[in-house]
């Protein structure tokens, strides 16, 4: 097995439904530390890829290796423990719980108490302590007591990125963080994803191009399954072929 | 504010003075119940059979109509282990409930991984061919007529008297222990995670829970815990029948737990007594008229009162604290 | 080879039975997404409306429509009391309230008609026996699998072809793409459930030969119409017809040539077909 740089390694990742391609010999490298972005118009495969790196969906070739191990064959939840974390387009919270238990929960999990039968105790307050933190790190600790569906949207999707990162992620894939946020509350999202660990490597999927080109230091641009190509911010957005792609929508 | 003295699930706030209230009725009931005692056993086996469904479908979300499987499977084991090996009770009940629950783990294993109808249809499928062999099988089971059974002294101690009040207390310990048991696992990380899972698998999945075999876990205990019932059933009425392994089980489980709340195991025990209680009431007026109360009543509790009947005992707790609250001021 | 075809055409005529009740059903959780466990509730109010009007002297034929409009105005009720409110509610509660409902009309039947099995008496012209070449065979069940035929070919045309079995197929497929494209989806649902359950109702009728017509019967016959719905995927017109016709030839075949093992044989291929297929052979396209 290589000791690899890298922290993530996508080697012709490809998966057909049917007829249809919808990743095509993907080849991508993340290194610790990587902000890039990920960008492509509707249907490209954008979360379809990210579903072949968590396990979600099996892919029908190509090898994936998180941090130098393969894990192409690894179920879900093995991979998460391993440092690979992503979060959802759509949300995907405890809605009957609050923040803080959400977020507890998942830590609990990371932990390896989660298996534990008998009353919480120590541990359990531990794991809501440490909730507590994270809240606070992303910035919605005072809403820890309430109940997820009662959140405005923009929070929901804080805590989305909460949880994720209180899993202690190596690799962290955001698909979407900021859809469906009022842009009145958007730049909070924002603020949020340029604090960031800087250790973690970041996958982001986005279709707002500010976000995209504040934050990624690489874009790579999928169309159809297939990489079309891979470049600095400013490369991508002189390239006329992305530009072509996005027919006409301007791309600073 | 202190989060950390509030946790969701409601029943940790309750003063222990409402905890020990339904003990020491069923306590009060074994002195004062003279020639009810054994309607107060089958209470309390409905009560543990409520239970370990709450387990399964309240707390882990797992819709099922199978139960009944596990309810017969438990009952059949312990008559023939008396009938066969050696008529102790508590023996045979420990025997029951651990091969009920390897049982249940086994078939969960096979159909967890699916969820909605498909999972339903499965467990009732698992259900019918159980008793469809139970049927056919009558040199083993006694088919139709059903086993008759002689239980020998409970410990070598107590021997199970004609009026069931011995029966009555051994039902009781057992579904105190098992309780206990319960109790412990909802209120542990484990519950916890069963709690997330059954709001969202994929959450659950992407912090890297092992969702199937949580489930397996909780099926598996629950399976047992419905044995148990099963067991107490045919030891301390000392007969088990086709009955038991009928659908009619299972969803009878269903109403006793809708009714009484799920989530809440003392839901459980309203349930159960209310059912009973009608049922028996009902039964003498007409064989169906039961039916018809408890479809129903299932049917308001659903459309109403999702909660089922705690709810109503939690709001009357709630303006007894603030009428309480307001007096001391 | 006598008994070969005899047994073809039994469970033919059964599959056929039970694809008329089912395919109500999985339209019905293919589009709204409830479980429906009543469903069967409504083949038997169906019967037995129908028996109760030819027992007063209608003509079977009347009694048919009669039953029929009786099976669609109560599921039309159903559908605004009881099921609008519970679309939101999630899967176990629609489990229960349905589980709720055929307790209540088991219940209700029994206290008017007892226990016993209700008759429905058919016309003479169809009752008696028919020479099909080697031997004679119930003119019924030939009806019965004609009908069913008939019935099968007329709902196909109506859900490919219709503008209605366009917006039925799109609401089906992705609800929130067919509102957005301006179709009235609760509409739709509440003429689909009336028409399902007016199916399940007519097909109860008709079908009262081979399924008996007694009060137990929506428990009784609910696992097979929910296996047909579960093995050939929520919504699959395709699905409940091969399902329907399969199910009702295996069990037919099984309990004539292996009566003592035919349940097992039954239920243990349902078992394996839904760990295989956990979404049914025509699974729905979209999950959610």
């Amino acid at each position: 097995m290589n000791a690899s740089a890298n922290a993530l390694e996508i080697r012709g990742l490809s998966k057909n439904f049917g007829a249809l391609a919808v990743a095509q010999s993907i080849d991508l490298d993340l290194k610790p530390g990587a902000r890039m972005g990920l960008i492509g118009p509707n249907g490209a495969g954008k979360t379809t890829l990210i579903n072949l790196l968590t396990g979600m969906l099996a892919p029908d070739a190509g090898a994936i290796s998180l941090n130098g191990e393969a894990i192409a064959r690894m179920k879900p939840e093995d991979r998460v423990r391993r440092g690979l974390v992503r979060t959802h387009q759509i949300n995907t919270l405890l809605t009957e719980m609050n923040v803080l238990d959400n977020v507890a929960v998942a830590i609990a999990e990371r932990d390896g108490i989660a298996w534990r039968m008998f009353r919480y105790g120590g541990q359990w307050r531990a794991c809501l302590a440490e909730a507590d933190e994270r809240l606070r790190e992303i910035g919605i600790d005072a809403v820890a007591d309430r109940r997820v569906s009662e959140l405005p949207y923009g929070q929901q999707r804080l805590l989305e990125i909460a949880i994720a990162l209180a899993l202690r992620p190596r690799v962290l894939l955001l698909d979407e963080p900021a859809a469906g946020v009022p842009a009145a509350e958007s730049h909070v999202i924002h603020d949020v994803l340029e604090r960031l660990p800087k250790d973690i490597a970041i996958l982001i999927i986005e279709h707002d191009m500010d976000v995209v080109f504040r934050f990624a230091r690489e874009i790579t641009v999928l169309v159809q399954g297939r990489i079309l190509t891979r470049g600095v911010p400013s490369e991508i957005a002189a390239n006329p072929e992305v530009r072509a792609v996005y027919l006409g929508r301007s791309v600073k | 504010m202190n989060t950390l003295q509030k946790p969701t699930l409601g029943d940790d706030r309750v003063s222990p003075l409402w905890h020990a209230l339904p003990w020491l009725l069923a306590l009060a009931f074994y002195f004062v119940g003279a020639g009810y005692h054994s309607l107060g056993t089958n209470i309390l086996v409905y009560i543990l059979l409520t239970l370990s469904l709450d387990l399964a479908l309240g707390y882990a979300g797992i819709i099922t109509l199978g139960h009944a499987a596990f309810f017969g499977f438990g009952a059949y084991t312990a008559a023939l282990f008396a009938m066969h090996v050696y008529n102790e009770p508590v023996t045979g009940l420990i025997v029951a409930t651990v091969l009920t629950g390897i049982f249940a783990a086994l078939t969960g294993m096979l159909i967890l991984h699916t969820q909605g109808v498909t999972l339903l249809m499965l467990t009732l499928a698992i259900s019918i061919l159980i008793a469809e062999w139970a049927n056919r099988a009558h040199d083993i089971t006694g088919g139709e007529d059903g086993l008759r059974v002689t239980m020998g002294y409970v410990l070598g101690l107590f021997r199970f008297d004609l009026w069931g009040r011995v029966a009555y207390l051994y039902a009781l310990a057992v579904l105190f222990v098992w309780f206990l048991a319960a109790w412990s696992i909802v209120h542990s990380p484990f519950g916890r995670s069963l709690d997330g899972i059954r709001q969202s698998p994929p959450r659950m999945r992407a912090i890297g829970t092992p969702v199937w075999w949580r489930l397996v876990a909780i099926y598996a205990i629950s399976g047992a815990m419905a044995g148990t019932a099963g067991a107490l059933s045919a030891q301390t009425t000392r007969f088990v029948g086709l009955n038991t392994l009928h659908v009619l089980i299972s969803g009878i489980a269903v109403v006793m737990l809708v009714l009484g709340g799920t989530k809440r195991l003392y839901g459980a025990f309203i349930g159960a007594t209310i059912y009973v209680l009608v049922q028996d009431i009902a039964a003498k007026v007409n064989p169906f008229y039961w039916m018809f109360v408890i479809g129903g009543l299932l049917m308001a509790t659903v459309m109403f009162l999702e909660g089922g009947l705690m709810e109503v005992l939690d709001i009357i707790r709630r303006r007894f604290r603030r009428l309480f609250a307001r007096v001391r001021l | 080879m006598q008994t070969a075809v005899v047994v073809l055409l039994d469970g033919l005529a059964y599959g056929m039975v039970l694809f008329i009740i089912s395919v109500g059903l999985t339209v019905t959780m293919g589009l709204m997404r409830v479980v429906n466990l009543a469903h069967g509730s409504f083949a038997m109010v169906g019967g037995y409306v129908a028996a109760v009007l030819v027992g007063a002297g209608m003509p079977f034929f009347a009694a048919l429509v009669a039953g029929t409009v009786a099976a669609g105005l109560l599921g039309g009720l159903s559908e605004i009391t009881i099921f609008r409110p519970l679309y939101r509610k999630g899967e176990l509660a629609q489990v229960l309230m349905t589980f709720g409902m055929v307790f209540v009309t088991i219940a209700a039947l029994t206290f008017f008609f007892g226990t016993d099995i209700k008759r429905l008496p058919v016309p003479d012209y169809l009752g008696g026996l028919v020479d099909i070449g080697f031997r004679t065979y119930p003119t019924y069940r030939l009806f019965l699998i004609a009908v069913g035929a008939v019935l099968a070919v007329g709902l196909w045309y109506l859900i490919e072809g219709s503008l209605y079995g366009a917006r039925l197929r799109a609401a089906v497929d992705n609800p929130k793409m067919a509102r957005a494209v301006g179709i009235d989806v609760n509409r739709l649902f509440t003429v689909t459930f009336i028409g399902g359950c007016a199916l399940a109702g007519f097909g109860g009728i008709i079908g009262a030969d081979m399924l008996p017509l007694e009060p137990f019967y929506a428990l009784r016959y609910l696992v097979p119409f929910l296996v047909i719905v579960a093995v050939g995927g929520h919504g699959s017109f395709k699905g409940s017809f091969v399902a329907a016709i399969t199910l009702g030839l295996i069990d037919t075949a099984g309990k004539f040539l292996v009566p003592s093992i035919a349940p097992y044989l039954f239920f243990g291929l349902v078992f394996v077909l839904l760990l295989l297929r956990p979404h049914g052979l025509w699974p729905a396209k979209s999950a959610g």
